[in-house]
């Protein structure tokens, strides 16, 4: 009896959290610089852990298995850490991204130990170590200023990697390559996304000359072309938004944007015409419900999870995520608000958001060109995959199989994404240093005023 | 680099994605809770299996609270459904195994989710039962509903009793029946059995022509277009209607003799009638049967048929004569007609005929309640009158003068509906209302095979209005 009290219970104290939590994430813009923003950190961490705490009463009330106990304490110490030493090793550095990291990775980690126990293992091993990673990238990018001009390079890696892909799916015949080395599965697509977004933001924040923004374009699209050509229809989106924003963002020019858009929509079209498996999505999009045998399965059953979950959700194990073929990977959304609650999976969407529109405003405070487009180009590349993953569960878009960041299980995807947050942590970095320096321009300045 | 820090674009790419996210979590909420009951009750989702082992199924109750339905545990644990009244609501409550269907179908979501408080959940863990379903309170009457079912007896047909001024459906029976809770031991035959087509349920899914009774339609129509010039209308029956090739005869060859219009009405005069079809404006008369819902869809929530009646420009003079006292190519539901009779009886207007009054959980916490609601005027007050009163001439000078006499004043149209071109089988049919002067309840009857709607249908609208009005 005490458990359905305890999970009952626990799942207003977890939508409570959590909304708690979504709040701090957008009430820290209302205040300017770290200091003053401590202490909705600090409720905000609170927060985080009091979601996590509820979510695995309501674990222990369910499966009534005592190992969960263990990985709670181990989870809460490493979380907490990472948070903790943030600050102390960074303390330039942007809490809310790091915050709000801790809050995906949870909430992924606890979906996925509840789908399955052994992904859910591998996936905490694999966000451990990427933690570790995310500590030393800020430092590396900020000492590595020479990184900026290698464009070129950048281009010719990125480009080079998406080739060997095509060959060698050509070969295999697969559409999604995974490449298995030591027992891990490995997908180097992902990775490509940092190197892209290095390359686009190196050269364009050198030249933005008609001829360059050409070849720049020229390369761009090939990157696209060959996505599209690997059936990664996801990806070859991602890219060619980003390149959109971080080219509008580097310009000033608004006709760069619209002509993008307009070529998008009419590349869009010409893919719809060729390729039967667009055609087969964008089918599956339209109606799934006449289609529920087959091509419409996994959305449908995405739509019945989403609202039988209802305001605040089954409660965990509650529900049967299972029935959504790949849930893990290209569901999370579907599974979450299954389980945790349609209130739950919005202020997932929201923290999100809050997360994007503070990379944002680092990218709008920063007076380094390279950081500015870097910043834009690894937002966006964020942003986007979460709309793509939400809207293509919901039935807002067609599906096009990306993975929720962060959130969704998959070892690539989750060490990109964390490099790529330490990424923009390295930008904070960089824009402290500007500010530092402007600070000493000034007092020189002055100094030299007072000595005339 | 002395360029100014500002960067419009960094602000339209922040607010057009913010945008765009708040149309998404709109319309997946939206979307969500909107369509929440359609997909709960679709056989692909696996919620429904999930509340089944968490959920017993709720009990169905009769509009007194007498239950209808409910869910018994055997020594085994094994959960069954028991229907106290057997056969008699087979059709309305319907069945919840091999599928569903009536009421266990139209309130399968109510019936599946539980409610109850967490005290009474917590009690029912203890006990190692599952969580008590919550309940639906239906309109049905089980007095009426007995009543109907005896009426009718051994013969096939259809009864329908509806509440006129709120839409209640108050009685709903159908035969041949089934025992739904036994269908699971009887499923092969009754499955197998094509001519008798047991599960079918007859007053919403049995296509019949109308016969006498469509002559409301006409006479509806026929005053549209005349007005009060009806009165002047004057016909000398032989027994048959002759136009070119095409003759119509009255019911067993019957002479009327000299009749108005009322008296045409009331005596069901088959060549007067297609006498009258043959004066009407037929495009006009197209509108009329799309205003009264004919092949068009009608305000039901569970399975039904769709009537036919055609008319157009191009329609011939004889289909016209066959349109004109329902016969030919017309069909009609038992429930369509019914709605018709009830939107007369209530001065026009239809109201949405419902099933379920209430959803309550275990411990009596009301979770829902549906009131009664109009869905469309079918005519205007005035010609309501004008049928109201040919309908109560049936009663005092015509085919249902068994009706005559009573406690109560009753008014309808009877019918006998010729199904085969070469005998003169007919199912016999009656509609109407009582009390006349107030409508309380309509009544529409189908016997199949009977003989005349006067002789076979009006005796067991006889039975329903005396049992009603407590006689």
């Amino acid at each position: 009896m005490i458990e359905l009290y305890l999970t009952e219970i626990s799942k207003y104290v977890i939508t409570g959290s959590m909304a708690a939590f979504t709040l701090f994430s957008f009430l820290v813009f209302m205040y300017k610089g770290e200091k003053r923003r401590g202490w909705i950190y600090a409720l905000q961490t609170v927060a985080l852990f009091a979601t996590q705490f509820a979510c695995f009463i309501q674990i222990i009330a369910q499966t009534g298995s005592k190992r969960y106990f263990l990985l709670l304490m181990i989870q809460t110490l490493v979380l907490i850490s990472t948070i903790s030493m943030f600050k102390m090793v960074y303390p330039d550095g942007n809490r809310l991204l790091i915050n709000n990291m801790c809050m995906f990775l949870m909430v992924g980690m606890i979906m996925i130990t509840r789908i399955s126990y052994g992904k859910g293992i591998r996936q905490f091993i694999i966000a451990s170590a990427s933690l570790v990673i995310a500590f030393l990238v800020p430092e590396i990018l900020f000492r590595c200023a020479f990184l900026e001009r290698m464009g070129w390079i950048f281009a010719g890696i990125g480009l080079a990697v998406l080739l060997i892909l095509l060959i060698y799916g050509s070969v295999t015949n697969g559409s999604k390559i995974n490449f298995r080395i030591a027992g891990l599965s490995f997908q180097p697509q992902e990775i490509v996304k940092i190197i892209f977004a290095f390359f686009i933001a190196s050269i364009l924040a050198q030249k933005k000359d008609f001829k360059t923004v050409c070849i720049v374009t020229a390369i761009a699209a090939a990157h696209v072309l060959v996505l599209v050509l690997l059936k990664d229809l996801g990806s070859a989106l991602i890219y060619f938004v980003v390149y959109l924003c971080v080219l509008f963002v580097a310009t000033n020019q608004p006709l760069y944007f619209l002509g993008g858009l307009f070529s998008g929509a009419a590349a869009s079209f010409v893919a719809y015409k060729l390729f039967p498996h667009v055609q087969q999505r964008v089918l599956a999009w339209k109606d799934p419900w006449t289609e529920i045998d087959s091509t419409g399965y996994q959305i449908t059953q995405s739509l019945f999870a989403i609202s039988g979950g209802g305001l605040w959700g089954l409660g965990l194990y509650g529900g049967t995520p299972s029935s959504i073929p790949y849930v893990e990977e290209d569901f999370m959304f579907a599974a979450i608000a299954e389980e945790l609650g349609i209130i739950f999976a919005s202020c997932l969407i929201a923290v999100c958001i809050s997360t994007f529109l503070m990379i944002l405003l680092e990218a709008y405070k920063i007076k380094n060109n390279f950081g500015r487009l870097l910043c834009v180009g690894l937002g966006v590349t964020y942003i986007f995959q979460v709309f793509l993953t939400v809207g293509g569960d919901s039935k807002f878009i067609p599906l096009t199989g990306v993975t929720l960041p962060l959130v969704s299980y998959g070892g690539t995807s989750v060490m990109v994404t964390i490099v790529m947050l330490s990424l923009v942590e390295g930008e904070c970095l960089v824009r402290s240093d500007e500010r530092y320096q402007a600070y000493l321009e000034k007092k020189r300045e002055k100094m030299n005023g007072r000595k005339k | 680099m002395e360029e100014k820090n500002k960067s419009y674009p960094i602000m339209i790419i922040g607010c057009a994605t913010v945008f765009l996210f708040l149309t998404m979590i709109i319309y997946i909420c939206s979307y969500a809770i909107s369509n929440e009951r359609v997909m709960m009750d679709n056989s692909y989702n696996a919620h429904q299996q999930l509340l089944k082992t968490k959920n017993s199924r709720g009990t169905i109750y009769a509009n007194d609270g007498q239950i209808l339905a409910k869910t018994v545990t055997d020594a085994n644990g094994n959960e069954l459904r028991e229907y106290p009244f057997g056969k008699v609501f087979s059709h309305v409550v319907g069945f919840s195994v091999n599928g569903r269907s009536g009421i266990e179908n139209l309130a399968n979501y109510y019936l599946i989710n539980s409610h109850a408080t967490l005290k009474s959940k917590a009690k029912a863990k203890e006990n190692e039962l599952k969580f008590p379903g919550d309940s639906v309170y239906t309109t049905l009457d089980v007095n009426l509903q007995q009543t109907a079912y005896e009426a009718l007896s051994a013969r096939e047909g259809a009864i329908i009793v509806t509440d006129v001024k709120t839409g209640k459906i108050l009685a709903l029976v159908s035969k041949p029946d089934f025992d739904p809770g036994t269908i699971l031991d009887e499923w092969e035959d009754i499955t197998s059995d094509k001519e008798n087509t047991q599960l079918l349920n007859r007053a919403t899914q049995g296509l019949y022509p109308p016969g006498s009774t469509f002559k409301i339609v006409t006479s509806l129509e026929y005053y549209r277009e005349k007005g009060d010039e009806y009165l002047n209308y004057r016909y000398n029956c032989n027994g048959k209607f002759t136009s070119g090739n095409d003759t119509i005869k009255c019911f067993h060859g019957e002479s009327h003799g000299a009749l108005d219009f009322t008296g045409s009405f009331a005596k069901s005069c088959n060549s007067s009638f297609a006498n009258i079809a043959l004066q009407l404006d037929r495009a006009s008369f197209e509108k009329t049967l799309a205003g009264l819902m004919f092949n068009s869809e009608l305000p039901w929530d569970m399975n039904y048929s769709v009537s036919t009646a055609t008319c157009n420009e191009k329609l011939a003079d004889g289909d016209m004569m066959q349109l004109g006292i329902g016969q030919g190519a017309t069909t009609v539901t038992p429930l369509h007609m019914n709605l018709i009779t009830s939107a007369i009886a209530n001065d026009g207007v239809l109201m949405k005929p419902y099933l379920l009054e209430k959803v309550e959980t275990e411990d009596g916490k009301v979770l829902e309640e549906f009131e009664p609601s109009k869905y469309k005027t079918l005519m205007s007050s005035d010609e309501a009158y004008y049928l109201q009163n040919m309908m109560e001439k049936v009663v005092k000078e015509g085919t249902a003068s068994r009706l005559k006499g009573l406690e109560y004043t009753a008014a309808g149209k009877t019918g006998s509906a010729e199904f085969k071109d070469s005998t003169s089988d007919s199912h016999a049919w009656f509609t109407g209302y009582a009390p006349a002067e107030n409508p309380e309840i309509a009544v529409t009857i189908i016997v199949e095979n009977a003989g005349s709607g006067g002789e076979y249908a009006v005796p067991i609208a006889k039975r329903i209005f005396d049992a009603y009005f407590g006689k």
